[in-house]
């Protein structure tokens, strides 16, 4: 994982470098979606070839579902409070 | 929303193909990911570093707009807590760091399954694409009831693009830059937090 993040900011800093370069980061774009369309694809061979996920998809998808309903109604209820708190009385 | 679809799309075809077993074998005993990740993640970077919205709002920080994202982190964590403890098919490390893709389904998902199984990576795809859609569809309610700063939230990374639209749509163009802020953010912290956590 040490490896991941330091080839991110390796690339960080390269493109901090090269942020005028818009033709070099019209390419980069492309390709950063290609990668992500391949590596999306090869999770999906994963999937595909292990019978433990195939046989409990519908479980996995239930779950899911029912773990983003807690991660986004906790963000909610803490941003109303800090909307009430600091940004609220601002307003005109 | 058509990026979702695509996504999902190559998702789909990589379970056929492996269901279908039409890849050539050398294919499925050498795992390439690894590679492709580490290419993905430096493209990333360049993006991230080359983006003059992030280089723009560096300009533009200050406590309270630091309070948005912040807030994100910390209710996203206190809710799949929750969930960590209603449940016990998903550990508390598993689902901090499900929640950690806060809507940013294509990276946490790769960057997921390849630290940890494949099973959690499937879960972060479908719950962070659940994240964007429960945006898209709830943004009208949640600005209503939540105060101006719920969409935002509730959009996570994607505030600063997919959802964008709709967010400043009910919650008025004044809060855009707030938005965009939070979401360049959370984009830039997802590697890290999932990398902290797992």
């Amino acid at each position: 994982m040490i490896t991941v993040l330091a080839i991110m900011t390796a690339g960080i800093f390269l493109g901090w470098l090269l942020h005028h370069k818009k033709q070099f980061l019209k390419i980069v774009s492309h390709t950063t979606n290609w990668a992500i369309y391949a590596l999306l694809f090869l999770l999906g061979v994963s999937v595909g070839t292990n019978e433990k996920i195939l046989n409990n998809f519908d479980k996995i998808g239930v779950q899911s579902i029912v773990i983003t309903l807690f991660a986004v109604a906790g963000s909610i209820l803490v941003s109303w409070l800090t909307y009430i708190l600091f940004f609220k009385n601002n307003e005109g | 929303m058509k990026g979702s679809l695509i996504i999902l799309l190559f998702f789909v075809l990589g379970i056929f193909a492996g269901i279908y077993q039409m890849l050539p074998d050398h294919f499925l005993e050498n795992d390439y990911s690894m590679y492709a990740l580490y290419f993905l993640m430096f493209l990333v970077g360049i993006g991230i570093g080359s983006n003059k919205k992030s280089l723009d709002l560096i300009k533009s920080v200050n406590f309270k707009i630091l309070l948005v994202p912040l807030s994100v982190i910390v209710g996203t964590y206190i809710g799949v807590s929750v969930f960590a403890l209603v449940q016990d098919n998903l550990t508390w490390i598993d689902s901090l760091a499900i929640g950690s893709g806060f809507g940013y389904y294509s990276l946490s998902s790769v960057l997921i399954s390849e630290v940890s199984t494949d099973v959690l990576g499937v879960i972060a795809l479908l719950s962070n694409i659940t994240r964007e859609i429960i945006t898209l569809l709830l943004t009208p309610v949640f600005a209503r009831y939540f105060g101006k700063l719920a969409p935002i939230s509730s959009g996570g990374a994607t505030a600063m693009d997919t959802t964008l639209p709709i967010i400043t749509k009910y919650i008025g163009s004044d809060y855009a830059v707030i938005s965009v802020f939070s979401g360049v953010v959370l984009t830039i912290l997802v590697p890290f937090l999932i990398a902290l956590i797992l």
